[in-house]
């Protein structure tokens, strides 16, 4: 997937065999543009317009609305889509890969086609551009922080289900002490304290106990939903004083929040986003690029080795699941201090299961992570928008794709997920 | 509560020296596992109890002044533990203050309807376990077998006998459907099937949602997504009469115990399964087909998953929402777990967190205290039964001298 192995030509080394051909990717893209065309292209009624609203009315730079030929648009659109998918056909044909802009440049076309069609002949609204990517990247801070959480815990060889709990247990003591506080920073710092908590019981029992560490997460899952909801009904419904909605202001950042379309959506936020840009920034090249990374892809691939050169396994293994856990727990105050709610029961949603196939689709790095949380956040903000203006497409579907397109993933119809060899075994010496 | 009793008898004989008889056994009691178990459950009653008195307004005053009345404090921690104790006793197991037999046995009825679901669903999960699969998917095979059911018992008229036996059967279809999805997904791609199960929990949960929003399956006159109700002739009969709940599909859930045993412990296909899941490569050399032997478990324990999905369709609730299946599917992981995979245990199992989950409403009422104390001391009595070392540290228990490997 990354760019420096795109355009290595697969030469059959002497004696090894030469791989497959691998037409999954092709297939898929173009059975998707194709329905696109059929359904987008030329399902939408002749002579319609689409209206794509693109500054919001708050918004330093008032850009005009563009207003497209719904039925001409969504063929292009679609067209192009159909000759990316081609194009990849040609490239597996090669057994060459493609790089990582193709992906991009096919969704975007593909939900431009679609956005195009669902907002056709529709004098009264409009497609709100710049409302739908602050929302979709609103909906995807927890996601991120969720993922990064797997990725830090299953890179080191250890699996991580229990980022629902840590997101719970983060969304509630961030509720909880910021409420005490009466400061929503103040929530902000507790919130990774829960969610390291949560990790350290996960490490302690997959490393110390060697128990399975799928059963431990869905049962710490379960440990978190019953004491959250239990100090929710006793001690904060005895003292609503215990959970107040408090939220964490905007921070605008000068000059680049008056940028059109990107500043609104990227530079007027709250701290925690900040925070997320950073930890995903951080967390790449510190994985990736640094000796602590190296250190810590051994221990999850291979943790024999890892030893063998004096690396201490379930030491860093434990390290990285506490570590994990404060990330995901983090990523819980996005519930409550960051969206300005007060704590309610189970408030996460399956949320911490979607982060899950985030870092499954991103591949297991924090940039993937960081790129599936935000189609699959888009994902999210475009039911509500199709809701808002009453598309056909049931909502239902629209909420399923995230889980799909994982499911696609790790079959491998779509690419290849591979997970670090050793997750899930525990390292006994 | 001896949830396990195989493991007792296969621990070889270390030629120790000769010992008191009765030494000796109580020593094998102390060691056995299924010792752990009923102090794994002691354990979480005492967390859960401290829970229940940090909760607890009338202790938390009374610790204010403890320096100068402790007996204030103390007495108050007696009332809370008393309180929630006996109302989870009374309805649970056996109702004191009922005034008639009925009233009294009541709760009782009610531990083994709440059981109903978590014996069928935990016997599936339990024979994926022992073929070294790890299905989270219960939640979504139950949806859907409910989905199934539910639809045969609103949408046809039929003679009584059929028309159960036909709901039943689309209850198993239903989940077993859905269970083949990550069956062959692993079998034939390679995908995980952990993965594939948790976000198959969700297609399915909003695949039921858009199912309900059509007409076909949309109550009339009712603008929440509800189903109509199932008719008479696919309910479950009463078997103890209608002041009871508890219905016929406890004994089906009772049978389906001894067939699941049966299948695992008597059949070719059971040797076969359990052999792939002991190890696979030596399954494979043994001539095994490992894919077919993961999609045959998978289709089974979705089965069972779904016909745990006609309990509150067909026996309960009578209707179906897209909420039905509660938390079912992950309770029945803990029921699996809890009872080792051995139908037996599962069956005791999940009488136990049945009758948990029963005095609920009464801990609701009589105690003041939120139903989520059930799940926590549920998923404590699990945390600690799948590491015994913690256990027998906790109550310094002597190790075994031959620790077998936790089951998954």
């Amino acid at each position: 997937m990354t760019a420096t192995v795109a355009d290595a030509p697969a030469a059959p080394v002497s004696g090894a065999p030469i791989p497959p051909k691998k037409w999954g990717a092709a297939i898929a893209l173009g059975v998707i543009a194709l329905l696109s065309l059929i359904f987008f292209g030329f399902g939408t009624p002749a002579g319609s317009t689409t209206r794509f609203v693109i500054a919001r009315k708050t918004d330093f730079i008032q850009l005009p609305s563009l207003t497209v030929p719904s039925e001409l648009a969504a063929i292009l659109l679609s067209l192009v889509g159909l000759a990316l998918a081609g194009w990849v056909a040609y490239r597996a044909n090669q057994r060459r890969k493609v790089g990582i802009w193709l992906p991009i440049v096919y969704g975007m076309a593909i939900m431009g086609a679609l956005l195009t069609w669902a907002g056709a002949g529709r004098e009264a609204t409009s497609i709100q551009l710049t409302g739908l990517l602050t929302s979709s990247l609103f909906l995807a801070v927890p996601l991120v922080f969720g993922a990064l959480a797997g990725t830090l815990c299953e890179r080191s060889g250890i699996i991580n289900i229990a980022i629902e709990g840590q997101l719970l247990a983060g969304a509630f003591l961030a509720a909880l002490i910021g409420s005490m506080a009466g400061n929503a920073y103040a929530g902000l710092i507790a919130a990774p304290v829960a969610g390291a908590l949560v990790g350290l019981l996960l490490a302690i029992f997959a490393t110390k106990y060697w128990v399975n560490q799928i059963v431990v997460g869905v049962v710490l899952n379960m440990l978190v939903v019953g004491l959250t909801g239990f100090f929710f009904s006793t001690l904060m419904s005895d003292d609503p004083s215990l959970n107040q909605p408090i939220g964490l202001e905007k921070l605008p950042i000068p000059l680049l929040s008056k940028i059109p379309v990107l500043g609104p959506v990227l530079f007027n936020q709250n701290l925690l986003v900040y925070i997320l840009y950073v930890a995903v920034a951080v967390l790449q090249i510190m994985l990736f690029k640094s000796r602590w990374g190296l250190r810590v892809r051994a221990v999850g691939e291979h943790p024999k080795a890892a030893d063998t050169v004096g690396i201490q396994v379930n030491r860093t293994r434990i390290r990285n699941t506490v570590l994990g856990g404060a990330v995901a727990g983090l990523g819980g105050a996005f519930f409550t201090v960051a969206s300005g709610l007060a704590f309610g029961k189970e408030m996460t949603a399956g949320k911490g299961y979607i982060a899950l196939a985030a870092m499954i689709l991103g591949r297991w790095s924090p940039r993937g992570a960081l790129a599936a949380a935000l189609l699959f956040g888009f994902a999210d903000a475009l039911r509500v928008q199709l809701g808002a203006i009453g598309s056909p497409i049931p909502s239902q579907f629209l909420a399923m794709t995230p889980y799909l397109a994982t499911i696609f993933a790790v079959a491998g119809l779509v690419g290849h997920a591979r997970p670090p060899a050793s997750e899930g075994i525990p390292y006994k010496k | 509560m001896s949830a396990d009793s195989q493991t007792t008898e296969d621990r070889p004989d270390e030629g120790a020296p000769p010992e008191d008889r009765w030494r000796r056994a109580l020593r094998e009691i102390v060691e056995s596992s299924s010792m752990v178990v009923f102090m794994a459950i002691v354990a979480s009653m005492i967390i859960g109890g401290v829970l229940i008195i940090f909760a607890d307004e009338a202790v938390r005053e009374s610790a204010a002044y403890f320096f100068s009345r402790p007996g204030d404090t103390f007495s108050a921690i007696g009332d809370a533990l008393g309180s929630a104790y006996s109302s989870m006793f009374n309805g649970a197991v056996l109702n004191l203050e009922a005034s008639s037999f009925a009233g009294v046995i009541k709760p009782l009825t009610q531990t083994l309807t709440m059981a109903t679901p978590l014996i069928f669903a935990g016997l599936g999960l339990g024979i994926g376990f022992r073929a070294g699969l790890f299905n989270i998917g219960a939640q979504g095979q139950l949806l859907m077998g409910a989905t199934f059911g539910a639809y045969i018992g609103f949408a046809f008229s039929l003679p009584a006998g059929l028309h159960l036996l036909l709901a039943v059967i689309g209850c198993a279809v239903g989940g077993a459907l859905w269970g083949f999805i990550p069956g062959i997904l692993k079998a034939k791609r390679g995908a995980h099937e952990v993965i594939v199960t948790i976000m198959l929990n969700y297609v399915a949960l909003y695949l039921v949602a858009w199912l309900l929003s059509l007409d076909a399956f949309q109550r009339e006159g009712s603008d929440n997504p509800i189903s109509p109700f199932v008719a008479e002739t696919a309910q479950y009969p009463k078997i103890l009469g209608v002041q009871f709940n508890l219905h016929l599909g406890f004994l089906l859930a009772l049978a389906c115990a001894w067939g699941a045993w049966w299948l695992m412990e008597r059949s070719t296909l059971g040797f076969r399964l359990r052999a792939v899941g002991a190890n696979p490569s030596a399954a494979r050399t043994a001539g095994m087909n490992i894919g077919t032997a993961t999609i045959i478990t998978m289709v089974i324990a979705g089965g069972l998953a779904g016909l745990a999905g006609s309990a509150p369709v067909l026996g309960t609730q009578k209707f179906l929402t897209d909420a039905v299946a509660g938390t079912l599917g992950f309770d029945a992981i803990t029921v699996a777990l809890l009872g080792r995979s051995r139908p037996l245990g599962i069956v005791l199992a999940a009488i136990l967190f049945g009758g948990l989950q029963a005095s609920g409403p009464s801990l609701q009422v009589n105690a003041g205290l939120p139903v989520d104390i059930v799940v926590v001391i549920q998923a404590l009595i699990v945390l600690f039964i799948a590491a015994p070392p913690l256990v027998r540290a906790m109550f310094r228990l002597p190790a075994p001298a031959h620790e077998k490997e936790v089951a998954a």
